[in-house]
């Protein structure tokens, strides 16, 4: 079952083509990989996603849904959760609370339930600390949970992206470079949390410039170069393919 | 919840100065009691520009204005101007409302702005404000313009007169005293407000756009209400602070809701520790109490030395003020009681 379905998206940055009608779809349950050289537009189409851009033509559907040129926190709404690649927590909040404030969208307390603590609010407080612990555990750092966000090491502060994006109950979790930076065995451990989430019944898409890691999780791989769809299909295919090939090791350089 | 011994005798202890200081401080004079209670104004105000500025991180440099809403709301509708003379516990809500209701006119188009292009904007809006009180006596005479509107009603309540002089159980009570009392009984409130609302999932919701905008919105927090809200409470507790000025001043003009007002109220968030509920309240004793025991003393002082005024004791005051606040810029950045990361005891805690 197709959970999104992206067509002929289109951005420009004044003369620049960032996104040139990419078409695609990921399916409910998948690993899907989004790969290409630098600059070949993967953070933007992410971007243009998830509603921080609006695109200048194309459309996205999503579970059913058009989703184009919602505002992020609508995008959110409707179950696509992101991180970034290069990381924006709430540097200044311990990390405990940067995956509390991921369960703002699926709690209801507002400036009188806060100011009177009711039952009711107190309860709902109750049960969203105690799901932002669960999933701090989940990724492997509630021994941190004190400590402000800005002070943890680099891939923690990644699992920490991952915990507070899956705190907003996702269906589309998007991974933008979730292991740049990391050493072989932080690397390891991110496959492993990918590959769980997964399994938990959520639908990832991966931006991954390793690219031995997206072969080894990804059950298929968008291509982008310049802009373009060059690509589509699983990842032994897709390796393969000679203008894939071409725009990696290409004649003229990407960078 | 349970609470050890120390805390409750801790609690006690601060109860019984905080009713008590009153009557100490009439010994010295009432112009005392007056101070304090200004001070507590300051709070009120301090506390209400911390949602803005510290919770949400808009800095907002017209803040008076909305203490200026809820002054004049109080003024227009219970004094000789218009001849109306309605309850205060009907006119304090009425100010407090109009009062966000300005919030969310400076809010909604600033939306987009941050920092120091937002802090120009506030800063006109506050300008533009006291400028129309000045000017809204002509055709139509609303404000009084720069005369001020006179003969305010104090709080009264069935004959219990605020401004008036009474004894009661044997002890004196004079009109400042019981305002005291009655701003004691507002600021706990309030603070105890802001504390909830800071710990709560709006609060949260502040501090995530003001750490970073992009994630709290892809986070799915609606960044245009929680602004707007931010502005809102933060203009309602202004304009309940500024009835409460009225009443108790009986007479207010354009002159009290000045530039420099809104600079000292963010300089008392600021030198207190942003954020920090304690630390504002700190920030707010101290620069509403420190100019005034300059004032008590380097007067005498000079005399002393000098057998002379030497210097206008004015601008010692701001001379000293000034350098008490680049010192603690310096040494402080954050403040004298920075806001600390919230640390949460989690069950089964891993270590
Ligand atoms: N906000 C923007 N304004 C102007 N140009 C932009 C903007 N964002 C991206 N671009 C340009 O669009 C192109 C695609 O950028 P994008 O960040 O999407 O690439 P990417 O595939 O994520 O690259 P990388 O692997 O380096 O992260 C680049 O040429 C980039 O300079
Ligand atoms: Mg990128």
């Amino acid at each position: 079952m197709t959970l999104l379905q992206a067509d002929r998206v289109t951005k420009r940055f004044g003369g620049l083509q960032a996104l040139s009608e990419v078409s695609f779809s990921i399916r409910g349950g998948e690993i899907f990989g989004l790969i290409g050289p630098n600059g070949a537009g993967k953070t933007t189409l992410f971007n243009v996603l998830t509603g921080l851009y609006a695109p200048d033509a194309g459309a996205f559907l999503f579970d059913g849904r058009d989703l184009t040129g919602l505002k992020p926190h609508q995008v959110a709404a409707a179950g696509i959760a992101r991180t970034f690649q290069n990381i924006r927590l709430f540097a200044n909040l311990s990390a405990l609370e940067n995956v509390m404030i991921g369960r703002h969208l699926r709690s209801h307390a507002g400036v009188v339930g806060a100011v009177l603590r009711d039952r009711k609010t107190v309860q709902e407080e109750e049960q969203i600390e105690t799901r932002a612990a669960e999933l701090l555990d989940y990724v492997g750092i509630r021994g941190r949970a004190n400590d402000p966000a800005g002070s943890l090491p680099y891939g923690d502060q990644r699992r920490l992206e991952i915990a507070r994006a899956l705190a907003t109950e996702p269906k589309l979790l998007a991974l933008d470079e979730p292991a740049a930076g990391m050493n072989a065995a932080e690397s390891l451990a991110l496959r492993k949390l990918i590959q769980a989430v997964r399994s938990n019944g959520v639908t990832v898409l991966l931006i991954e410039h390793d690219v031995r890691l997206v072969m080894k999780v990804c059950d298929r791989v968008l291509v982008l170069d310049y802009g373009e769809k060059i690509a589509e299909g699983p990842p032994a295919q897709v390796q393969r393919d000679p203008k894939v090939i071409e725009a990696y090791l290409g004649t003229q350089s990407a960078a | 919840m349970k609470f050890p011994a120390k805390v409750w005798i801790g609690t006690a202890l601060v109860a019984a100065t905080l009713i008590a200081l009153p009557f100490a401080l009439a010994y010295a004079g009432t112009a005392w009691v007056r101070i304090a209670n200004f001070a507590i104004l300051y709070i009120l105000l301090a506390l209400g520009l911390n949602i803005v500025v510290g919770f949400a991180g808009l800095l907002d440099l017209g803040y008076i204005a909305f203490y200026a809403v809820g002054a004049y709301a109080y003024a227009l509708l219970a004094s000789p101007h218009f001849d109306l003379h309605l309850p205060f516990w009907v006119i304090l809500p009425i100010g407090a409302a109009l009062a966000a209701f300005f919030g969310l006119l400076l809010g909604a188009p600033t939306l987009k702005l941050r920092g120091d292009y937002l802090a120009i904007v506030t800063l006109g809006f506050g300008e533009i404000v006291r400028i129309f009180l000045n000017n809204l006596s002509r055709p139509v005479n609303i404000t009084n313009g720069p005369q001020g509107v006179a003969g305010i009603d104090p709080f009264r309540i069935d004959g219990f007169d605020f401004a008036q002089y009474q004894t009661l159980l044997g002890l004196q009570f004079s009109g400042p005293i019981k305002y005291y009392y009655l701003l004691l009984a507002v600021v706990i409130a309030v603070i105890v407000i802001n504390l909830r609302l800071q710990n709560s999932r709006i609060g949260r919701a502040w501090e995530a756009i003001r750490e970073d905008e992009i994630a709290a919105s892809a986070m799915g927090i609606n960044t245009r209400n929680v602004k707007l809200l931010a502005f809102a409470m933060g203009a309602s507790f202004g304009g309940l602070a500024g009835g409460m000025f009225s009443a108790m001043q009986a007479f207010i003009s354009p002159e009290s809701f000045v530039l420099v007002e809104s600079i000292m109220v963010v300089s008392m968030v600021v030198l207190g520790g942003m954020g920090n509920v304690w630390g504002v309240i700190l920030g707010a004793l101290l620069l509403s109490f420190v100019p005034e025991i300059l004032r008590w003393t380097v007067e005498p002082l000079q005399d002393a030395l000098f057998g002379r005024q030497l210097i206008d004791p004015e601008v010692i005051r701001m001379l000293i003020f000034g350098l008490a606040l680049v010192l603690v810029m310096l040494f402080r950045p954050a403040g004298l009681l920075p806001s600390a990361v919230r640390k949460r005891e989690l069950m089964g805690q891993a270590a």
